[in-house]
């Protein structure tokens, strides 16, 4: 069940709910213990192991969680919202434990001028659920060309910049462009794909495309973009963040980077560490994805990427997409999944495969996230809002149109069983999301 | 008319090209001299005589109004004649080199060359081909020397001093021989440069020039004495030096919010012309309590005048024999 809770109730300031009988899991602090919460209002009064097992304040209502965990809510650094649809956005965001999301500037209109940032920051307030923050365009319309307003877009109150699903493919632009912006101190974040050697590619190129005579997308147009910008930052001092890796020569550019002492930093999406390009299977345009699908031996370097570090957070890529452009012939379907509902089970998988422990994989979706963006989120302390879900990492479900509350359905994993689900999604000490409620 | 005497040996060079390699003493030297002249352009009316007989050539590859003006004026106070040359309209059109027109000039025998280039480098070129005296009124994106000696000059006649000042230079450093020269004049004469620019708009390793680089204008004109602003040449929006006109103006255009960081009795100056309500507010610009900008113009045909009058001092009285066998301009090669 999902709680719009606009208008706000008068006397929410004065609220006090006590979330009991939990496992807490910080990543910020290591903190995996059982314990309670406390918030008043929209904010976290007090969070802790050992509270409340003695006394709970008489004036605060409680929810027991029954020992399940909680922790910070997701922040998901990157998602499309098509069109003007906020408030879809919010429901699925909500059920997938997304309490802040980053939205691409490719909107309508596009987020390159201060007037749409304020235009989106309204609407998602309208909205209500997710707390939204635009990224901004880095150039004019996304078209490559002219830079936008950076330095005003951030005062406004964009988060960093990109072009979103198109890569800045002129050096020259990119390079003026870090150079601007971090003027400002801002950062930028690539999208890495160099359009012209990606040409009418539509998966990744190999023996899969061939055997489906599909155009290849070689994965050299990711790897040329990484080079460049890697030079180019370290050219302008600017500050870059490559979006959605999805090679394992990917990784070896960006470790090397960060091993020269580069500040450069990387996200993957859910489909690069849990799929590969086999899933495309027979034409499952759910599975045409940018970047494409790739290798398995680049799957797995995605998972060592997030085992040692070299890759600092992990983004759903969420891109709803109506079923008109995915009911097509594979080459003329639109790109894209949606992915909100399935960021927390399929992150949750590099646990249950052994991986990683589990603050170490809920920290790439909580406070790292927020920490690369500099967003006040993803961590469970005093004083902060009160933006936190409680889960179970154990339950098993099916992902599928059904149980999806999001409008658009095209996910990569659709009929995969999946293990961990989001029981309710707190934000702004709101209970906006209880799947059993 | 009354000046005081004058030992040309004490300037050590043929030609002003630049104020990088200038000593204080030579600096020191041609801003008392330009002083004088400032006062005595202020008291008296009518000409001086002391470049009777000597022939200034303004050649003039940019378009210029106030710099060619102002050497025009001062080559006449002091007696000489002066001829304006606008090359854009002239030979350059039909193919001539560089070369050949100072070849042909030189023929001509002028006693000082007055020379504005689009290319960095290209007045220095000309001064190896000829026999006269060249005072660079500009170089691409090098150097603009008479520039900074006006600008030091009305900075020490307003502060009466330049050593320990603490100077902001803003805006388009990154193509401005302004800066460049004013960077090379405040440094040797003891004063502390900043820069302030968004990144796009410094060159690098600017501060290896002797300044501290500051991204920010409130940060960078904190406790300054002096704010120099630069020009924006909003031709280069194109290119990607900043987004638009009212973004670099929101963050580096000079208003009285910003200035507030200077001192309270800082110096704002420009060179001109100035681009109001893009690099600097019209009320700033206006303010005569604070602005020395007309000041700035006054003094340039005081160091104009300083500057011929020193060069051509140094010229032989007798102007040299051109000997076409013993040219000191063409390698003649095979057929020398």
């Amino acid at each position: 069940m999902i709680y719009n809770p606009t208008p706000p109730e008068k006397t929410h300031a004065e609220n006090r709910v006590a979330y009991v009988n939990a496992r807490l899991l910080d990543p910020a602090t290591g903190l995996d213990a059982m314990g309670g919460v406390l918030t008043q209002g929209e904010r976290i009064v007090e969070a802790g192991a050992g509270l409340f097992t003695k006394d709970i304040p008489e004036d605060a209502s409680i929810i027991d969680c029954r020992g399940q965990c909680l922790c910070p809510g997701l922040v998901d650094i990157r998602i499309q919202i098509s069109g003007k649809d906020f408030a879809n956005v919010g429901a699925s965001a909500v059920a997938g434990g997304v309490t802040t999301a980053v939205c691409l500037p490719n909107t309508t209109p596009v987020i390159d001028d201060r007037s749409v940032v304020e235009f989106v920051a309204r609407a998602a307030r309208k909205a209500g659920l997710v707390k939204i923050y635009p990224y901004g365009a880095i150039t004019k319309g996304l078209a490559g060309e002219e830079l936008a307003e950076m330095g005003m877009l951030a005062e406004s109150g964009a988060v960093a910049f990109t072009d979103g699903t198109s890569a800045v493919s002129n050096a020259r632009t990119m390079a003026q462009a870090l150079l601007y912006a971090s003027t400002f101190g801002l950062m930028l974040v690539q999208h890495p794909e160099e359009p012209t050697l990606a040409h009418e590619g539509v998966m990744n190129s190999g023996e899969t495309a061939t055997r489906l005579g599909l155009s290849g997308l070689p994965k050299e147009a990711e790897l040329i973009i990484i080079e460049r910008d890697l030079r180019l930052a370290q050219m302008t001092g600017g500050r870059l963040h490559i979006a959605h890796v999805s090679t394992a020569e990917s990784l070896d550019l960006i470790r090397a980077a960060k091993d020269r002492g580069l500040t450069v930093t990387c996200d993957t999406a859910p489909p690069y560490f849990a799929l590969n390009e086999t899933a495309v299977g027979d034409y499952r345009t759910f599975a045409k994805l940018s970047p494409p699908l790739r290798s398995e031996a680049d799957r797995e370097a995605i998972v060592e990427g997030l085992k040692d570090g070299t890759i600092d957070a992990i983004a759903s890529d969420h891109t709803p997409k109506s079923e008109d452009t995915k009911r097509l012939p594979f080459a003329d379907a639109a790109y894209g999944g949606v992915g909100m509902e399935t960021l927390l089970p399929i992150t949750l998988e590099l646990v249950h495969n052994g991986h990683m422990g589990l603050l170490e994989a809920l920290g790439l979706i909580t406070q790292h996230p927020a920490e690369l963006l500099g967003l006040p989120a993803g961590r469970l302390k005093a004083g902060a809002a009160a933006d936190f879900i409680v889960f179970d990492p154990n339950r098993g479900w099916k992902v599928s149109d059904t149980e999806l509350n999001s409008k658009a359905k095209n996910t990569p994993f659709d009929g995969r069983p999946v293990q961990g689900r989001v029981l309710k999604t707190v934000i702004d000490g709101r209970l906006v999301f209880d799947l059993e409620g | 008319m009354s000046k005081t005497p004058f030992d040309s040996s004490v300037f050590p060079l043929r030609h002003l090209l630049g104020i990088e390699g200038l000593s204080p003493l030579d600096i020191t030297l041609l801003l008392d001299r330009a002083n004088e002249y400032v006062e005595l352009n202020r008291s008296v009316g009518g000409k001086l005589d002391t470049l009777s007989g000597r022939t200034v050539i303004n050649l003039f590859f940019e378009s210029s109004t106030r710099t060619r003006t102002s050497f025009e004026l001062a080559g006449k106070r002091l007696g000489a004649d002066v001829i304006n040359m606008s090359v854009s309209t002239s030979s350059i059109k039909k193919g001539e080199t560089l070369i050949d027109t100072a070849m042909t000039l030189n023929a001509m025998h002028p006693d000082v060359l007055v020379v504005r280039h689009g290319s960095s480098g290209a007045v220095k070129l000309l001064s190896e081909k000829v026999n006269c005296a060249v005072i660079n009124a500009g170089d691409g994106s090098h150097e603009h020397p008479t520039q900074a000696l006006l600008d030091a000059l009305t900075i020490r006649r307003r502060k009466g001093r330049i050593d320990g000042l603490q100077v902001a230079i803003c805006g388009d450093i990154l193509h401005s021989r302004v800066a460049r020269s004013n960077i090379h004049l405040l440094n040797v004469m003891g004063a502390r440069v900043r820069l302030i620019a968004p990144k796009t708009l410094l060159p690098a390793q600017a501060e290896r020039l002797g300044t501290e680089v500051f991204y920010d204008m409130k940060a960078g004109l904190k406790d300054c004495d002096i704010v120099m602003m630069l020009r924006l040449q909003t031709e280069r929006m194109q290119s990607n030096f900043f987004p638009t006109v009212r973004e670099y103006y929101h963050f580096f255009g000079l208003d009285y919010t910003k200035l507030e960081a200077a001192k309270p009795d800082a110096l704002i100056m420009h060179p001109g012309p100035m681009n109001r309500g893009v690099e600097i507010a019209s009320d700033v610009a206006d303010d005569i309590g604070r602005s020395a900008i007309r000041e700035q113009v006054e003094m340039g045909v005081g160091v104009r005048m300083a500057c011929l009058e020193v060069l051509s001092l140094n010229l032989a009285a007798e102007r040299p024999v051109a000997d076409p066998n013993d040219s000191p301009v063409i390698d003649q090669g095979e057929h020398a």
